[in-house]
């Protein structure tokens, strides 16, 4: 990224965006008092997200819905409708966003292509949307109300999650739409009581659910945002004192997962999709073969949930420009595999992780590539390759690479993550200067699994991140630096401990500790069949 | 409420839960501060398929040891035994003493011990709850690899722990 390219970026402050942030910002606040106890503030909050959408295709049906919740009278699908509109704004930032950010680097995104599911509704409307006005985006329409909402009253009490957990064990679509039934139960309740009226009895009733989500290969997202969801909501207990709370940050994982929670159409069933709500959103999917070229890997983590994603350049060997892909591999795990020890859950995939910790390209072979330009990793359709240097591609290749675009409902903020390197900075260790123009670096994202730090990143000349947006500006977020400590030049990477630790003292260290993974699965072998 | 907890509010990604530090498992293989106590399982020394719960009350500072088929610990007469010793120690070195001290509403002088400073009676309490949490969270372990996309986790980044 050159410096007018970093000026243009954050001088452009794509209009609107702080108005639709502020209609979101009511609305949760809403959520924080509970749809119970609306007062006059919050009634008026939720107006003007009605208003907002007016004009919209979700216009009608968010105006009965903000309507009925004034009134104490929302059913589950009326509360999908306002998560939907919610998600819309969302959906209008992040276009936005990435629009000026694509502008600002001169960065080619392929278009977006509806699904071959075409006839599933919910996604060929969202699709539709998404090629005309942006803010039309977001869940469930008006014309597809989902499944599981009936126009009456929330479901009777034995629907609860509670009831749920043995019937999944096949995964059926009936025992999957009870699930996700149940899902829709716990996130009315919860939006009913607001985050403050949340107490220990309403968060351990997602458990039962949450197991048994686990099990089911497809509700896999979902499952992992209502664990983290349900963690936070537990560690900040008593809610009710709490001194703040993270209204953006909860509304957005209620929005996520009442959208996630809805029940496929028929239609999609038909398809023989699989029955998830993810498989019409993701988009048209290809079989695609070539070398791809490494330029980092970003880790996501909570408590019981950990993932690598790789982002790099997928060369097809055609002609074709290179494309910018993401590829990840996630495993469940306890809160106590922390640091480097993460990496020992992901053995399994030898060929990723060996790219990654000895910085070579891999040849895949026929791997599914998704419409929003994830490929779906297989360790067996793929091999290593020749040395790559993250940086050198990089420099090479990254200015032309064609970027995907975006699968309409996963359109949000905070899904940007733009690969880019930046040199030939000046830096105080919290932003870089690029000719006068200061970027934001964020230090809180240098994962404790691998070897950045703030004092490599102060010491950096150079650095390739994934550029993000949060609380109304724009981040670095480091993947790899090159530096020079103890007058000596040293190249770092996130993913460099994939194999295992490289830096004696953590070597240590993790001797120190013992391998906790298999500590732990030694105790699951024996406990869990007993 | 100050500029800094507004703009806190309004950012999708914060850290809510405070890391844990990494520790040894192989004595101690689960503990939580959890349903009101300090709660854990302490794998026993003698046999390998033998553990025992062990849990601490907040506030009251009851002392429960069981083994997971509900037999009383044989150690644990009007003082803590070396499990919930183990327990308690454990639990210092993965949540800091301060938190573990917090929750359990007890007053731990500069450079004193928890189990020190408890003097709490030994009490049943139902193991098998305990027992059964412990293998909820061994069931993580079995739970497939997952190669979606999963943008969820984009909420969820890695953070730099304990440095």
């Amino acid at each position: 990224m050159l410096d007018a390219q970093c000026g243009e970026l954050l001088r452009a402050e794509p209009p609107g965006v702080a108005e639709a942030l502020d209609v979101v910002a009511g609305f949760d606040d809403a959520l924080v008092h509970g749809f119970a106890r609306l007062r006059e503030e919050q009634a008026a909050a939720l107006g003007a997200l009605r208003d907002a959408a007016a004009g919209s295709p979700l216009g009608d049906g968010v105006a009965e819905a903000v309507e009925k919740t004034i009134a104490g009278s929302a059913s589950h699908g009326n509360l999908a409708v306002l998560a939907g509109g919610r998600a819309a704004l969302f959906g209008a930032v992040h276009d936005a966003l990435l629009a000026s950010l694509d502008g600002a680097l001169g960065r080619t995104r392929a278009t977006w292509q509806a699904p071959a599911v075409a006839s599933d509704p919910a996604a060929s409307a969202a699709a539709s949307a998404s090629a005309g006005a942006p803010a039309t985006e977001g869940g469930a329409s008006p014309e597809t109300p989902p499944t599981g909402g009936s126009a009456s009253a929330p479901e009777p009490g034995g629907a609860t999650p509670g009831a749920l957990a043995g019937a999944v064990a096949g995964a059926s679509a009936g025992a999957v739409d009870n699930l996700l039934g149940g899902c829709r139960s716990w996130l009315s309740e919860v939006a009913i009581a607001g985050w403050r009226g949340v107490d220990h009895d309403l968060v351990s009733a997602a458990d039962q659910a949450i197991e048994a989500l686990l099990a089911v290969p497809h509700l896999r997202g979902l499952a992992v945002l209502l664990d983290g969801l349900a963690a936070e909501l537990r560690a900040s207990s008593p809610v009710a004192t709490a001194e703040r709370l993270p209204a953006r940050r909860w509304a957005d994982l209620w929005t996520r997962a009442l959208l996630l929670s809805q029940s496929p159409s028929p239609g999609a069933r038909a398809e023989g999709s699989g029955g998830g709500p993810a498989d019409s959103w993701r988009g048209g999917a290809e079989a695609v073969s070539g070398r791809l070229l490494i330029l980092g890997a970003d880790v996501h983590e909570h408590g019981t949930a950990v993932r690598v994603q790789v982002h790099g350049l997928l060369d097809t060997g055609d002609g074709s420009p290179y494309r910018l892909v993401r590829t990840s591999v996630a495993a469940a795990k306890v809160d106590t595999i922390v640091g480097p020890a993460v990496w020992r859950l992901f053995t399994g995939h030898p060929v990723l992780m060996g790219a990654l910790a000895e910085h070579r390209s891999v040849e895949i072979e026929s791997m599914v590539l998704l419409g929003g330009g994830d490929l779906l990793w297989r360790d067996d359709h793929a091999r290593l390759g020749e040395a790559a240097d993250p940086f050198t591609t990089a420099r090479v290749a990254l200015g032309t690479a064609v970027a995907p675009p975006v699968p309409p409902l996963d359109r949000h903020p905070v899904r940007i993550a733009e690969p880019v390197l930046v040199e030939g900075y000046t830096t105080d260790g919290h932003t870089f200067d690029l000719g006068g123009n200061a970027l934001a670096v964020d230090l809180d994202r240098l994962p404790s699994c691998g070897p950045l730090t703030p004092e490599l990143v102060a010491a950096s000349s150079a650095c390739l991140g994934l550029l993000r947006w949060d609380g109304g500006r724009w981040l670095l977020q480091p993947m790899a630096v090159q530096a020079t400590v103890k007058r000596k030049p040293v190249a770092l990477h996130t993913g460099d401990w994939a194999m295992g630790p490289t830096d004696p003292k953590v070597v240590k260290a993790e001797a120190k500790a013992g391998d906790v993974v298999a500590v732990l699965r030694e105790r699951a072998g024996r406990l869990l069949r007993q | 409420m100050d500029a800094d907890s507004v703009a806190w509010e309004r950012r999708s990604v914060v850290r809510v839960v405070p890391p844990v530090e990494p520790r040894k498992l192989a004595k101690v293989p689960f503990v939580e501060l959890a349903d009101g106590r300090l709660q854990g399982v302490v794998s026993s020394g003698s046999d390998i398929s033998r553990v025992y719960v062990s849990s601490i009350t907040a506030g009251t500072h009851a002392l429960s040891c069981s083994t997971n088929n509900n037999r009383p610990c044989g150690g644990l007469h009007g003082s803590a035994c070396k499990h919930l010793h183990a327990l308690a120690g454990e639990a210092v070195l993965q949540y800091g003493l301060d938190r573990v001290a917090r929750y359990l509403r007890v007053e731990v002088s500069e450079g004193g011990s928890l189990m020190g400073c408890l003097n709490g009676r030994p009490e049943r309490a139902q193991a098998a709850v305990v027992f059964s949490r412990f293998l909820r969270h061994l069931a993580y372990l079995e739970v497939p690899d997952s190669t979606e996309p999963l943008p969820e986790l984009h909420w969820f980044p890695a953070m730099a722990g304990v440095r």
